[in-house]
């Protein structure tokens, strides 16, 4: 059989951190070769090797049977490998073709010579079914379709052999369903394509083959026709998952968050929550479901104070919270697991440490008049990371920036749970998240459910909603719709209920609300 | 390569490419090279003198190096520096020749008024960013202009209409007979012992206080600094406060050690700005501003004597200062050198 890549026992090491020990991975010609692992297992750092950002300490690539050294991208491209990044490296105000021919333009008599390109790029987007204006400003176009620009920028450049690092992770379905087409038809057309990914039904779906790898190490290569979800899970996190988590029946008591006709204006003054009335008692979690877009996120931007309230009143125990500071309702005894954990969550430029103490750095113990002592700072993260199993190159010392969005996501939820709040709001807490950590995840929330907690979970994903709530509210256009029981419903009513449709609708044509 | 090494060889190369570039302008300009650095060397430290006067020299860029730096490293570029520094110096020498009191009183006056001076002119930008978002750079540029000719109109009408404010009180001096006496009747004053002080202080703030905490924070992430309940704008403000409040200090030195009075100026004092490069220099730590100013400060004196000793003119002078900065800045490059170089050696083993 033909290799047209293989990495034979690669090993990369960051100071005393193996990224990569003994890693093989072998791509066939023609085929799609997904590598799954969990969010910093070491995938991207096999790649970067491969793409010649890293060299590696041991372990041999050979690139169509040869011996290769590939000492920078440059030296990549040459050989045929491109690269389509998980964050789009595009100029927004540039169009399609200049982009595509950043770095190598072609030029005619001194000047750039577009219209040659914009016509090899068009030919090259009929060619593989892309369709992409070469002509269009990146601006203006969505990120599917940035993500074929790309594709085409990999292609301009002569690669057959093409790495998609986490492809799906910002598109919608109906883009993930035609990025799985324009794959299959560039391996028609001879291309052979490494899939970066820790979604499972990606993989079954497109791939070929799978090498998995855990925790820097290789754990072996799989034919996909021959495994199953289930037994890609447990290769990838080395134990069984559970897609279910289990949990005991809950036992709410008394009311903790209270909300009574809230109505939330956005940015442009349009109403984006309106009249919205929602409890949340002790010991229940209660799952919100909707569509993107339709108030979530200025709900909780209410809850917390982050957000003026146009109306209405938000109570936390009784006590009414309505329009405070953030940090006085944060102290009244409110958790928060933002939705965008590179926004709001986390200073990306502090190291892992200063980012645990990011709600508590002003209080005793930690600091003492104005003066912080970062050895308590250090020690509190230390006990944090160890408890959440935060993984990082260098302990509580290493920058934010540099863990894995898994990672980064468990130093939020040790932060906010460790506070020991008496409502947690997890929002969207498992976003680009693998299997492993969001069933640590959901433990977590589940736990603290038991403990007598509130939780309020907001969720774009219906299975995590089902899983995870005692009680699904629907949002749709700024109110919650109806409040249904997990156990009693399914994903055709919450599909319904969340496209607008209230479920007396159903019995009662032409209802209201 | 050990990475202490490379620390060390980097800036040491820098100065040496430096001087030989400089080198090879003086010669192409028909100078001595060898003449125009053993002047330059002698500017600096060929007796007590020019060393105090060097010392003195440096004094200033400690201060406007760290309210650069402070400001870089809370999120703000402030180049207003200039103008901060200006109003400090104005207002301490003012407050050195309107009031008699003890010196106890009277210097920490000076020095708190030319703190509070730079800290409002730096106020007004800070504001502006906080509750307008009007980008700093733009209002802290204007604001060199106004102080530099609001200055000098007050000069004049604190003055009587003379060119220059009257000579300040002994008791506001930071000169001391002491010090003139050990460097020959340099114009050394205690302000060096302030500027260290504010070396220490600006690293108190940064690396120990919540108050560095949350100005670093809000400096990299104005959202999750939100979500952490602090108030931005307050922080915003507050990192312009006290940036200007080190430029205005860097003016008190002026007014209450070297000049002793304040002249109408000209043009910008120019001190403000070489700020940006000791800050940059520095990398914007605290120590390393202080490692900045002494080059800078340092340069620009021993640069002085090269004219008369070596018959370089000033122009020349100011070319091959800039040269060496330049080379230091750009250790960037000297240190891939080293790593291609380092690589080369392992490969060959």
């Amino acid at each position: 059989m033909e290799y047209v890549i293989e990495m034979l026992g690669i090993r990369k090491q960051f100071g005393d951190f193996v990224a990569n020990d003994n890693i093989t991975l072998q791509l066939k010609k023609g085929e799609i070769h997904a590598l799954l692992g969990e969010n910093g297992a070491g995938k991207s750092t096999l790649m970067n090797v491969l793409f010649g950002l890293y060299q590696p300490e041991d372990g041999k690539i050979r690139v169509r049977g040869k011996d290769v050294k590939i000492t920078d991208p440059n030296v990549a491209n040459k050989l045929g490998i491109g690269m389509v990044h998980q964050h789009f490296m595009l100029v927004e105000n540039f169009t399609v073709t200049e982009n595509i021919i950043l770095g190598s333009e072609p030029t005619k008599a001194g000047s750039i010579n577009i219209k040659d390109a914009a016509k090899k790029v068009q030919e090259l987007s009929e060619t593989y079914g892309l369709n992409v204006d070469p002509y269009a400003k990146i601006e203006d176009i969505s990120v599917g379709m940035q993500q074929r620009v790309e594709i085409i920028k990999t292609l301009y450049r002569g690669a057959d052999i093409i790495i998609f690092d986490e492809p799906t992770a910002s598109l919608t379905p109906q883009e993930i369903t035609e990025l799985m087409q324009i794959m299959k038809r560039l391996i028609e057309e001879g291309k052979s394509i490494i899939l970066i990914t820790h979604k499972l039904n990606e993989i079954m779906e497109v791939s070929d083959r799978v090498t998995v790898i855990r925790k820097g190490q290789g754990i072996g290569t799989v034919i996909t026709a021959e495994t199953n979800p289930t037994e890609l899970a447990e290769l990838m996190v080395g134990r069984q998952v559970v897609f279910k988590t289990e949990k005991i029946a809950s036992n709410p008591k008394e009311v903790v968050l209270e909300i009574d006709s809230l109505s939330v204006t956005d940015n442009r003054g349009i109403e984006k929550v309106k009249n919205l009335n929602l409890t949340v008692r002790a010991g229940e979690i209660v799952g919100i479901a909707g569509i993107d877009g339709n108030g979530q996120s200025e709900l909780i931007e209410a809850i917390t104070g982050l957000r003026k309230v146009k109306s209405g009143h938000i109570k936390l125990n009784g006590k009414n919270i309505t329009g405070l500071k953030p940090r006085k309702i944060t102290e009244s005894g409110i958790g928060h697991i933002p939705q965008d954990r590179h926004k709001h969550g986390l200073v990306l430029d502090f190291p892992i440490g200063h980012n645990i103490a990011l709600q508590t750095y002003y209080k005793k113990p930690i600091s003492k008049n104005g003066v912080i002592d970062y050895k308590k700072v250090n020690e509190m993260a230390r006990t944090i990371i160890q408890q959440y199993d935060v993984r990082s190159g260098e302990g509580e010392m290493s920058l934010a920036r540099s863990l894995s969005g898994g990672n980064q996501q468990k130093a939020i939820i040790g932060r906010e749970v460790e506070r020991d709040p008496d409502l947690l709001i997890a929002a969207l807490p498992t976003r680009g998240l693998d299997v492993g950590a969001i069933e640590f995840i959901h433990k977590r929330l589940i736990e603290q459910r038991d403990k007598g907690k509130a939780v309020l979970l907001i969720s774009f994903e219906l299975d995590e909603v089902m899983n995870v709530s005692d009680q699904i509210a629907v949002i749709y256009d700024g109110y919650i719709i109806d409040t249904v029981n997990p156990q009693e419903t399914n994903e055709q009513e919450l599909g319904l209920l969340m496209a607008g449709q209230s479920l007396q609708d159903k019995n009662k044509v032409g209802g209201q609300k | 390569m050990s990475k202490r090494l490379v620390n060390i060889l980097v800036p040491l190369i820098s100065i040496l490419l430096g001087l030989i570039i400089g080198a090879i302008v003086m010669a192409v300009s028909g100078f001595n090279p060898i003449d125009g650095y053993v002047a330059l060397w002698n500017g600096i430290f060929m007796d007590t003198y020019t060393l105090g006067e060097t010392i003195r020299q440096i004094t200033p860029y400690v201060f406007s190096g760290l309210a650069v730096a402070f400001a870089f490293r809370t999120g703000l570029f402030n180049i207003g520096v200039e103008g901060q520094l200006i109003m400090g110096w104005l207002a301490a020498a003012w407050v050195g020749q309107a009031f008699e009191l003890p010196a106890v009183l009277h210097v920490p006056l000076a020095l708190l008024a030319a703190a509070v001076a730079g800290a409002l002119w730096a106020f007004i930008p800070g504001l502006l960013k906080a509750k307008l978002q009007v980008h700093e750079v733009i209002v802290t540029i204007m604001m060199n202009y106004i102080a530099l000719h609001v200055a000098n109109a007050l000069i004049g009408v604190i003055s009587g209409g003379e060119e220059r404010t009257e000579k300040i009180h002994e008791s506001a001096s930071l000169r001391s007979d002491f010090l003139e006496t050990m460097t020959d009747y340099s114009r050394l004053h205690w302000g060096f012992i302030i500027a260290l002080l504010a070396v220490i202080v600006m690293w108190f703030i940064l690396q120990k206080t919540t108050l560095g905490y949350e100005l670093k924070a809000v400096g990299f992430n104005k959202n999750a600094s939100e979500y952490a309940g602090m108030n931005v704008n307050k922080n915003i403000i507050l990192a312009m406060v006290i940036s200007g409040a080190f430029a205005g200090l860097g003016g008190a030195m002026e007014a209450l050690g070297t000049f002793e009075n304040m002249s109408k100026l000209h043009a910008s004092t120019g001190i403000g700005f070489d700020g940006i490069a000791v800050a940059l220099l520095g990398a914007n730590q605290p120590f390393g501003v202080l490692l900045g100013a002494i080059l800078f400060g340092a340069l620009k004196n021993g640069g002085l004597n090269m004219p008369s000793e070596a018959g370089v003119p000033t122009e020349i002078v100011s070319i091959v200062i800039a040269l060496i900065i330049f080379f230091v800045a750009s250790g960037y490059i000297i240190r891939v050198a080293l790593n291609q170089f380092g690589k080369k050696r392992k490969e060959e083993k």
